[in-house]
């Protein structure tokens, strides 16, 4: 089987525009979470959001793009350029036909979808702009990146919440293991505009608190709720042995492992399917769980979701026998783009041997987990699992593992888990 | 690939016909379903033809409150759904939940919801900051639409892999090719995989008409869709939904499950030119093609019919002609190509995995459905399109295709399972 690594990253996130912006601030325990900015949130039950600070699109992308695309969209390819930048490649390294795209997506281009409503309903259908029938739907990133880039290969688009983000990753691994190169890969989302707000406030699960410090309180006894923001991060991957082809300069780390999972209905007595994701995913990389140096958790921020979480980690790890951090405490919950983070911040902590702490939560005593928290972790990481959950029951899991690092037994583990 | 495979059930509600078997009478006579739209009142708008299903969710087994929390497009997936798994008599072969999953595609998503409720939480389009107070309580489900494939996992007790697949319109292709990919890795043994699309409301239509994608034939709505013919002037919007039940072909075998065929085959391609544009030589298609048919071990010769994409539109009919002559060179005059969409119009993400529907049906019966509405020929589109009657004859092996926004472009091939037909 062929390996799957990351050879370029981009970040846009709230707390970083670029991706050594982002590491400094999660290091740092710096937060991106703020007063809502892009409108007036005032008279709404939820007033913070995380959001990009100093993007300006036309700074950075051609101005012909601008009037179709979304802010999300404007900032998707943006991290994929500088992805692609980071990896050392373009639109010519490899065949056109043997790269392609497959991102996430959640709400698509919404506040653009919002304007475009306003035209609809306020002045007369005859006003809805020509770029509405692509600047909203959900394939839109995968489509701009594909042409702005020249990639033709296989692509997709998974809208699976913020599971989706794993998913879409897990997707880009099929195509290469099919033969493509490279896939241009991760989310970017945001739909931080009054009718996109008015959903997330519907979901039950944003927080109402006004002060940036308490809002996001995932495994706390005060957790009330999310955040929610925008941004997300651009992966390149590429097929090992193609990457060592082309004398690539860097490799952040392989994509070793992963599972998807659906939760059974409430009230069917049945357990939840986060256990068994994290389980299938540890033994598709061909590890055990004593050989994971830090979870990543969804950190979803409301107490049942949180202590469904910490059991099915302490179910598979021993209660507090792995670290485990919240990084998103500093950006908010990003849907499509929140695993896509995640999984460049587990790849960042692989390179640099340090993991960012989960900011401003005090531990709840009752939940068995050891959370990074106060700074940051020094600790060799070689394998990260990252856990990511869509409302209504998605569980996605994914195994990252440091370049080289593949255990000579793997194939005797999986066989064994199979087995059993 | 060791594992292989198959469609043991398919569930169809399409417009002109709910259920799988009253859609393939349909088909086979050629009858349309497109009319002057009735969901409201289109006299403001440039194409005003539409096919809308007459769908009554209480008398086709939805609770109140299955009714009330799911957009339409969320409960035309779950009674494709629901037909499927009776068809499959997937209890039967339900051992583990753990090895069911789902993947249900989609190119719009609750588009139908989140109109209306805009509408509403807007007070038409007068407030900017729109009332939260007078959202539905699952508001959050037309935002991100994740409840296509939770309502139907929750239909079918699934939880196994689960997911969304939203790549425009060919979303109703691919997401049955991603649950094939599920099953052959070894991620499950079942899949409840198919689409499902409502887009049929002002914001859909607005959009198609500024980019005049949609037909302006509003004085003969029956006829308003004519893929391939010389007086054709865009596609007519549809809505509908197929979902399959998928098996690994040895464990279908097993338990000597109906096997209506192997999908065998599937490949896709992005243009990357542009994302409602196609370039005329039709050659990311041909590369989708014949990457579908590598993957299948099956050459041109063996191909007995293409489901065409056949949206309608100029553009498109000329960019599949080329595709269809480039990936299978003189086989491409030979084989008949058709385009249901003349029947129940285009239902974006939706149509892909009801095309996957007649495909298998014309394996199973033997038949190639027509192109209606072919009554002048494009002298451009100089292939056997099947006018307006169905064929009688062997199919063994099909080619659905699909192209889309965002420059997607897929295919998929599917055939008569060895020695097992359905």
């Amino acid at each position: 089987m062929t390996s799957s690594v990351i050879t370029g990253i981009g970040v846009v996130a709230p707390n970083g525009l670029g991706t050594e912006e982002y590491w400094g601030a999660a290091l740092a325990g710096t937060s991106g979470i703020g007063p809502v900015g892009r409108f007036d949130a005032s008279g709404y039950p939820a007033r913070l959001s995380g959001e990009v600070p100093g993007f300006a699109a036309e700074e950075h992308l051609p101005s012909r793009l601008l009037p179709q695309t979304d802010h999300m969209t404007r900032l998707a390819l943006v991290a994929a350029d500088w992805a692609l930048r980071d990896a050392g490649v373009d639109g010519e390294t490899f065949p056109a036909l043997d790269m392609g795209v497959v991102t996430a997506a959640s709400a698509g281009g919404f506040e653009f979808g919002q304007r475009e409503l306003e035209r609809l309903w306020g002045q007369g259908n005859e006003y809805v702009s020509a770029y509405q029938s692509f600047a909203w739907f959900y394939a839109v990133n995968t489509g701009q990146i594909s042409i702005r880039n020249g990639m033709k290969g296989p692509s997709g688009v998974l809208v699976n919440d913020q599971a989706g983000g794993l998913d879409a990753i897990a997707q880009a691994r099929r195509q290469l293991r099919r033969g493509s190169k490279l896939i241009i890969t991760g989310g970017v989302d945001g739909s931080i505009c009054p009718w996109g707000w008015i959903g997330h406030i519907a979901s039950g699960q944003l927080s109402t608190s006004e002060d940036p410090a308490t809002a996001y309180l995932p495994f706390d006894s005060r957790a009330a709720g999310h955040v929610t923001g925008e941004g997300g991060a651009i992966l390149i991957m590429e097929d090992a042995a193609a990457a060592r082809a082309r004398g690539a300069s860097h490799v952040y780390g392989e994509i070793a492992g992963y599972a998807a999972t659906f939760d059974p209905r409430a009230g069917r007595g049945r357990e939840p399917g986060l256990r068994r994701a994290i389980e299938i995913a540890l033994a598709d990389a061909g590890a055990a769980a004593g050989d994971v140096d830090v979870v990543f958790a969804d950190a979803a921020g409301l107490p049942e979701p949180d202590r469904a979480e910490a059991a099915a980690i302490a179910a598979v790890f021993g209660p507090g026998s792995v670290p485990v951090t919240a990084p998103k405490t500093m950006t908010g919950r990003l849907h499509a783009g929140g695993a896509a983070v995640d999984v460049a911040t587990a790849l960042l902590a692989i390179r640099d041997g340090i993991v960012p702490p989960t900011v401003n939560v005090r531990p709840a005593p009752d939940y068995p987990i050891e959370l990074v928290t106060g700074g940051p972790l020094r600790l060799p990481v070689r394998v990260a699992v990252v856990i990511a959950r869509g409302l209504g029951g998605f569980n996605s899991v994914l195994v990252v593992r440091a370049p080289g690092e593949a255990t000579d037994n793997a194939n005797e583990i999986k066989g064994a888990i199979h087995a059993a | 690939m060791s594992r292989r495979v198959a469609i043991v059930g398919v569930g169809v509600v399409a417009p002109g016909a709910i259920g799988t078997k009253e859609f393939w009478s349909m088909l086979t006579e050629g009858r349309t379903a497109t009319r002057k739209i009735t969901f409201f009142d289109p006299s403001r708008f440039r194409s005003r033809v539409a096919a809308e299903i007459d769908f009554d969710p209480a008398a086709n087994g939805l609770t109140p409150q299955e009714i009330r929390r799911m957009d339409r497009g969320v409960q035309l997936a779950v009674v494709a759904a629901r037909e499927a798994m009776a068809d499959a008599d997937l209890a039967l072969a339900v051992t583990d939940p753990t090895r069911v999953g789902v993947t249900i595609g989609t190119a719009v998503g609750a588009t139908m919801g989140l109109d209306q409720e805009y509408n509403v939480v807007s007070d038409s389009g007068r407030l900017h900051l729109v009332d939260h107070e007078y959202a539905v309580p699952h508001l959050y489900d037309y935002l991100v639409p994740t409840s296509f494939a939770r309502e139907v996992a929750w239909a079918a007790g699934a939880e196994g892999p689960t997911a969304v697949v939203s790549t425009g319109c060919t979303s109703g292709l691919d997401s049955v090719a991603h649950a094939v990919d599920l099953i052959r890795e070894g991620s499950a043994d079942v899949m409840v995989a198919g689409a499902s699309d409502a887009p049929i409301s002002p914001i859909t239509l607005a959009c198609f008409d500024a980019i005049k994608a949609t037909t302006p034939r509003n004085d003969d709505p029956e006829h308003a869709s004519r893929p391939f013919d010389a007086n054709r002037a865009g596609f007519v919007l549809g809505e509908g939904s197929a979902i399959f039940i998928l098996e690994e072909l040895g464990h279908a075998q097993a338990r000597g499950a109906r096997i209506y065929a192997e999908i065998a085959g599937f490949g896709s391609r992005c243009n990357a030119f542009h994302m409602t544009g196609l370039r005329p030589d039709g050659a990311e298609m041909a590369e989708a093609i014949t990457a579908a048919l590598t993957e299948a071990r099956l050459d041109v010769s063996a191909v007995d019919y293409i489901n065409a994409h056949g949206s309608g539109t100029r553009q498109n009919d000329r960019h599949e002609t080329a595709a269809f002559k480039l990936s299978l060179g003189h086989r491409a005059y030979e084989v008949p190509v058709s385009s249901i969409k003349s029947m129940i119009g285009h239902s974006l993400g939706a149509i892909g995995s009801i095309e996957i529907a007649a495909s298998v049906l014309a394996i199973q019966n033997n038949v190639v459905p027509p192109t209606a509405n072919l009554d002048s020929p494009d002298p451009e589109c100089d292939l056997d399109y099947v006018p307006k009657v169905a064929r009688e004859q062997r199919v063994d092996t099909v080619l659905s295709v699909g192209s889309g926004f965002g420059g997607f472009q897929s295919a998929m091939v599917l055939r008569r399972a060895d020695g097992r037909a359905a």
